[in-house]
């Protein structure tokens, strides 16, 4: 394994689609609901410890090798949203794309044999992660990490929110995104069918409200 | 002194139910049925009863062809126990082929001190049919939430259908009552309809006001998933979603 | 599982000219410029001007999703089938030049729903005069500004001046009302851009956008007669 390749993978500039999306955090700040870095900070932990928890603990099976299709349907089971649903396989597709080019290799074309359509995102995020010579633990890291990184930046472009207060919530979290990414590796250590399920009812609901309004900045 | 008790139900297709037996503070009875060729069962009075260590279950069978309505005559309280340990309610559905369950209890409370992990586990034919509600209330009037988890896992055909588990109260991972998660809401909820004929013609995702959602999933059901300030205000939601997509 | 070992790129290299059965994709045009310079329009006129002729599809990336497909489909300049809009998270130069991936699935899918295309055009959104496309994801781009906007537009250069493939600049039955000198932008815009072309246009009449869809003419003859790279 190699620190440097996770560095790569992790970075918000690797060109994988997720600068688009705000992990609901733009449906969020229209209801009100996050309106400062408080307010932030209590949405990206709710997030982390649910779709940021689900979300690593299928990235993890991936990178461990468990059975692609298995894993599949377990996120389509654990996404009841169709809104949601269509933007995991689309950021799949995004990421599969930056991947094969970054880390070309048999994992990754089976993957996208396997999957024409777009494979839920963490589940390329896993073999992504193994193509890179990563281990399964850096894929739950990624996941965590993508899971609040992403409102965090959205909420600093949509509320002008000062940027240093976000990337401060963002290092107030480290040590529960390093409690996220142990359980799930170890879930999934433990198979497809003692991975993670947490989810969050207001993230569900608002996705299909969001994906109906007729101008937005965000996909999600 | 916590105690084990599993009761188990077993319905057939003649309108029979063949299993029916109560255990512990699980008291079940067979009650009349609204709607012909159905049988139904109501779980009374005790359901008020995990407490700390309390290890209860239900079974239910619905045998090929079968159709039966579970529901209950009050609300589940979550209380605390002497016993420090979370408390363990496990429901495990079986639906057979062209069988139909509606499951249809009333909410589970979450009393302030309690743990509670329910853990329901469903089973479907390719052909059954599922009518299931699911409202978890945290805290009495006014009162501070204890802490609940949980799982509901639907499997159809031996394929996840859903799979979700909702974690809320003192005990929970945080930011359970964030922004993404409840905001405040005191009351959330879900109704699962599997409905085979779903696969031909899936009913389209739509808001169900501002707190709720309607959404098609990945198979042929369809799931609304509430949050509202009260179990009330839930039961107006879930109870117009019933109306519209699963009549009795 | 079925491994494939074979190593395919099948749209996953953004560069790639051909399509998975091996023919020459639908050549990318790229039109960017600063908000209010008239790229929409200038979209709108050259699908006029050339859906007769060529099969041709568009995506945008306004910052507000959907407000240019709207446009184009008010227009009726194409059916809707034919114009994809993509969310750039309110960063818009980021989605056609930093991160590509959202405009790349946007174009492949035209592909895939409309069948074979000989032009996609790719609107940017309304950004500053540091804004150009990738060349992963346009074979050609067109930076469009206006005389409105200053006639120092192009002394002052900045990549889309200076190296668009095509520099339009519109609105010019208004240089006598907003006082821009058109001598001194073409004089400035060719001390700039050497030998890269530079049209300049009014939109005002049917006839306006006409050397900007010469050009692109030009760009898809070349485009055709290229043999098809050896990936």
């Amino acid at each position: 394994m190699t620190r440097s390749a996770l560095l790569v993978l992790a970075d918000g500039r690797f060109p994988a689609g997720g600068h688009a999306h705000s992990g609901g955090a733009e449906a969020a700040v229209k209801a009100g609901r996050v309106r400062d870095a408080a307010s932030l900070e209590a949405f990206c932990r709710g997030r982390l410890h649910t779709a940021g928890l689900t979300a690593a603990g299928l990235a993890a099976g991936a990178a461990l090798g468990l059975d692609l299709h298995e894993l599949d349907a377990a996120a389509d089971a654990r996404t009841p949203s169709p809104a949601l649903r269509a933007a995991a396989r689309r950021l799949g597709r995004q990421l599969m794309r930056a991947a094969r080019a970054t880390w070309p290799g048999p994992g990754l074309d089976a993957l996208a044999a396997a999957f024409p359509r777009g494979a839920h995102q963490p589940v390329v995020l896993g073999v992504t992660a193994r193509a890179a010579g990563l281990g399964p633990e850096d894929a739950a890291h990624c996941a965590a990490y993508e899971a609040v990184g992403g409102p965090a930046t959205a909420t600093v472009r949509l509320l002008g929110l000062d940027p240093y207060r976000a990337t401060a919530v963002l290092a107030r979290l480290a040590p529960e995104m390093d409690e996220v990414a142990a359980r799930a590796t170890a879930a999934a250590r433990e198979g497809v069918d003692a991975l993670p399920a947490a989810s969050a009812p207001l993230l569900d609901i608002t996705a299909e409200q969001h994906a109906a309004w007729p101008v937005r900045l965000f996909a999600s | 002194m916590s105690l084990r008790a599993t009761a188990r139900i077993a319905a057939g297709a003649d309108g029979s139910l063949p299993v029916l037996e109560s255990d512990g503070p699980l008291a079940l009875r067979r009650t009349r049925a609204a709607a012909p060729g159905w049988s139904r069962v109501t779980v009374v009075g005790a359901m008020s009863a995990p407490l700390g260590g309390d290890r209860l279950a239900i079974e239910t069978e619905v045998r090929d062809g079968a159709r039966l309505r579970v529901d209950s005559a009050a609300a589940t309280l979550a209380l605390p126990g002497r016993d420090p340990a979370p408390a363990a309610y496990d429901l495990r559905l079986r639906v057979g082929a062209a069988a139909s369950l509606r499951w249809l209890p009333e909410q589970l409370v979450s009393a302030h001190g309690s743990h509670l992990r329910v853990r329901t586990a469903v089973e479907l034919a390719p052909t059954a049919r599922l009518v299931l509600r699911e409202e978890q209330v945290l805290g009495r009037h006014g009162e501070p939430p204890g802490t609940l988890v949980s799982r509901l896992t639907v499997r159809r055909a031996g394929r996840p259908l859903l799979d979700q588990e909702l974690a809320y109260g003192p005990g929970a991972p945080g930011g359970w009552d964030g922004g993404a998660v409840l905001a405040g809401h005191r009351a959330t909820g879900q109704l699962l309809v599997v409905e085979p004929a779903y696969g031909e013609e899936p009913p389209a995702a739509r808001p169900l006001g501002e707190h709720a959602v309607l959404t098609p999933l990945a198979g042929p059901a369809a799931l609304v998933t509430a949050v509202a300030p009260d179990a009330l205000a839930l039961r107006r939601i879930l109870d117009a979603a019933l109306a519209e997509l699963a009549p009795e | 599982m079925h491994l494939d070992h074979g190593h395919t790129h099948h749209g996953a290299i953004s560069a790639d000219a051909r399509r998975p059965d091996g023919t020459r994709r639908a050549l990318r045009v790229g039109l960017g410029g600063p908000v209010g310079s008239g790229k929409t329009a200038t979209v709108a006129a050259l699908c006029r001007a050339l859906r007769d002729t060529l099969s041709l599809a568009v995506v945008t990336n306004d910052i507000y999703t959907r407000e240019d497909a709207e446009f184009l489909l008010r227009e009726a300049v194409l059916p809707p089938e034919r114009i994809r809009a993509v969310e750039t998270g309110a960063c818009p130069h980021t989605a056609i030049r930093d991160d590509i991936s959202a405009n790349l699935e946007a174009v492949e899918e035209l592909e895939d729903a409309v069948g074979p295309l000989d032009l996609i055009l790719v609107e940017s959104g309304g950004d500053n005069l540091t804004a150009t496309f990738s060349r992963g994801l346009v074979d050609a781009q067109v930076f469009v500004i206006d005389v409105a906007g200053g006639d120092d537009i192009p002394r002052k250069g900045g990549p889309g001046v200076t190296t668009a493939d095509l520099l339009v600049v519109n609105k010019t039955d208004l240089a006598p009302y907003v006082g821009s000198d058109l001598g001194r932008m073409a004089r400035d815009a060719a001390e700039q851009r050497g030998e890269l072309p530079v049209v300049f246009t009014s939109l005002r009449s049917e006839e306006g956008v006409g050397p900007v869809a010469a050009w692109v003419g030009e760009r898809l003859a070349a485009w055709t007669a290229a043999p098809a790279p050896t990936a």
